[in-house]
């Protein structure tokens, strides 16, 4: 284990900074956010981001391809450039998780190249929680918010900031800032993680579970009376999708720059009345079918597909937005349980 | 489909040949600027085709494998794209990126079996792919019957083929059903799902349907009352999609993706799906 006194962060980020590109959580106008990291920039004393960190390897709109047309000709670009090194300072648990679910969705054979070679660019230096918010239940999925995963992990105390690499980039980020950092005993991180937990053990929705749900009850959740009542008041404004850090459809448009096409990547929402409407029809057409696809597929679809694993982290983002207060955890205590 | 290192940037092809087949269906042949096919492909599967600025759709591919020279769609002008299609000239060039999907198991669960294709209206597209297939490696398979039904005998696609072709290969058979009465048309009047039933049709066969919804949730019906097992009938699904490699989400189904595990399903298999198709 690292370490390094915590007066020293300014300097270690501008370490960093001067190899690879830098991006941490800041203080911002509605919330905090990532930005790219320059002299003065300080990390944010927020829990999290407003916005999920998904945006780093799946970001809100991609230029895919771009088109010359010349009479009845057509030339394709592929517009990528080298994508740089970067390193994500900061991210939480729930987030890190987040991108081994959209691992399991972009890297799967065949894989999403434009998503990869993000991947393979970026090293994520994750942050342990100290004070998780009543809206958290990453524990529910099995996450541990107190040991989160990534690269590089990372623990914050009163005085100083503690570092252990979780993977050869993380070795590597680490190697690189020798001379910031000093070989530290985890006496200070394991008091933390147990202080935490004691924490965690009282949060509102420490209790939840995902009982009744997975791979395996795909027909009997499908059919359930509740969705009814659950979905009623849903607006379909795709404000969870939005700030999801696990939802990942997405629509490609094309848009004519006057000098040629643009074909763009842009994330779009299952909550949306178009996204499955064809010219001949639409295969669901009211808010009931489209809500219960998205928490269907979170907790019975994505299961299914991925050896039991759930495509929600417990960011609690949802709860904090969603203008009419539905979300996974109200769905999940009504349909979930033992009355399975 | 793992080889294909960028799946989502599509190459450009030119069409060399506009065919009419009815009123709102055209069949157009592509071919690369070097004069190649583009990609090989199973029966069944689909390609996305677009016109840059205007849109991109996935549509199945009407040629058979077997034809080394070129591909061939047939597509019914009914969307943004389509109309745009069926515009164009010859010499066009449009984009193509694929093959999708899973495709018929015309070397496995096919093989060497009595085969049953129903198709109505644009339906037959995907079919055609398979019927050629089939009639091009005849001593694979048992005896073909081809049940084609459209609102009108002007609605029939690859009615030229049909007749000359199809109803002169050996051990096919070729039912024709248009919806009503109609002047010059001395063959057989009625939906397709009632003449599959009338025409009764020997179990052992596997059954292939295309066409609208409701004509093939009649059909299987029909098939199911006749004494046919939905194991032995297959059918291909349209949904929308936009990536074609099970990401976008659009296509998603219950735990399945109809652009890749797909588009080709067993009905039994469709019975464990939620019903959104």
């Amino acid at each position: 284990m690292k370490k390094l006194s915590l007066s020293q962060l300014p300097a270690l980020f501008a370490a960093i900074a001067e190899k690879e590109t830098l991006y941490l959580p800041v203080d911002a106008e509605g919330g905090a956010r990532f930005e790219r990291f320059t002299e003065g920039k300080t990390l944010t004393g927020e829990l999290n981001t407003v916005r999920s960190a998904k945006d780093f390897f799946f970001p809100q709109t991609e230029n895919l391809a771009e088109f010359k047309m010349e009479g009845k000709n057509i030339e394709v670009i592929d517009p990528r450039t080298e994508t740089e090194d970067f390193v994500v300072f900061g991210v939480r648990a729930c987030d890190a998780r987040s991108f081994s679910i959209l691992d399991k969705v972009f890297l799967v054979d065949p894989v999403d190249t434009y998503y990869k070679n993000r991947r393979e660019h970026g090293t994520i230096v994750s942050l342990a929680c100290t004070r998780p918010h009543e809206t958290c239940f990453c524990q529910t999925f099995g996450i541990d918010a107190t040991d989160p995963e990534g690269d590089v992990t990372a623990w914050k105390t009163d005085d100083a900031i503690y570092f252990e690499a979780k993977t050869e980039k993380g070795d590597r980020l680490l190697a690189n800032l020798s001379d910031l950092i000093e070989e530290a005993d985890d006496t200070a991180v394991k008091e933390q993680k147990e202080a935490v937990k004691k924490v965690m053990d009282r949060l509102p929705l420490k209790s939840l579970t995902t009982e009744g749900f997975g791979g395996d009850v795909m027909m009997e959740k499908f059919n359930a009376p509740e969705w009814k009542s659950l979905s009623e008041a849903c607006l379909g404004c795709g404000t969870c999708t939005f700030v999801c850090p696990t939802c990942q459809c997405y629509d490609i448009r094309d848009f004519n720059t006057g000098h040629g096409i643009k074909r763009f990547r842009c994330w779009d929402s299952c909550m949306y009345s178009d996204f499955t409407k064809m010219a001949h029809g639409n295969p669901r057409t009211s808010q009931l079918e489209r809500f219960r696809q998205r928490f269907m597929h979170k907790l019975v679809y994505f299961p299914a597909n991925n050896e039991g694993e759930f495509g929600c982290v417990g960011c609690g983002r949802c709860l904090a937005k969603c203008p009419i207060s539905m979300n996974i955890v109200k769905v999940m205590r009504t349909l979930g349980g033992k009355k399975a | 489909m793992s080889d294909m290192k960028e799946t989502l940037i599509p190459q450009v092809v030119t069409v060399t040949d506009i065919r009419v087949e009815t009123p709102d269906v055209k069949t157009f042949r592509i071919v690369t600027p070097e004069g190649k096919k583009p990609f090989e492909h199973i029966p069944g599967q689909c390609a996305m085709l677009s016109v840059p600025g205007v849109g991109e759709a996935m549509i199945s591919i009407t040629s058979s494998p077997t034809n080394k020279e070129f591909m061939e769609f047939s597509i019914k002008e009914c969307g943004c794209l389509t109309t745009w299609l069926h515009s164009m000239d010859v010499g066009q060039q449009i984009t193509i990126r694929g093959p999708y999907g899973n495709g018929f198991p015309v070397d496995t669960a096919f093989k060497g079996k009595d085969l049953l294709f129903i198709a109505g209206g644009i339906g037959l597209a995907p079919l055609r792919s398979v019927i050629n297939y089939v009639r091009d490696k005849r001593a694979d398979y048992g005896h073909v019957d081809i049940v084609y039904g459209s609102r009108s005998k002007d609605d029939l696609v690859d009615y030229k083929e049909i007749m000359e072709e199809w109803c002169n290969t050996e051990g096919v058979d070729v039912h024709l059903t248009i919806d009503r009465e109609q002047e010059g048309w001395d063959g057989h009047v009625g939906f397709v799902p009632n003449y599959v039933k009338e025409l009764g049709f020997d179990v052992n066969k596997t059954a292939i349907i295309c066409g609208p919804p409701i004509m093939i949730k009649f059909t299987l019906a029909g098939l199911q009352e006749i004494g046919f097992d939905k194991t032995q009938v297959y059918t291909t699904m349209e949904l929308r999609m936009k990536c074609g490699i099970g990401k976008c989400g659009r296509c998603n189904i219950g735990s399945k993706y109809v652009c890749k595990d797909g588009p080709v399903f067993r009905c039994d298999e469709l019975d464990e799906l939620p019903n959104e198709y």
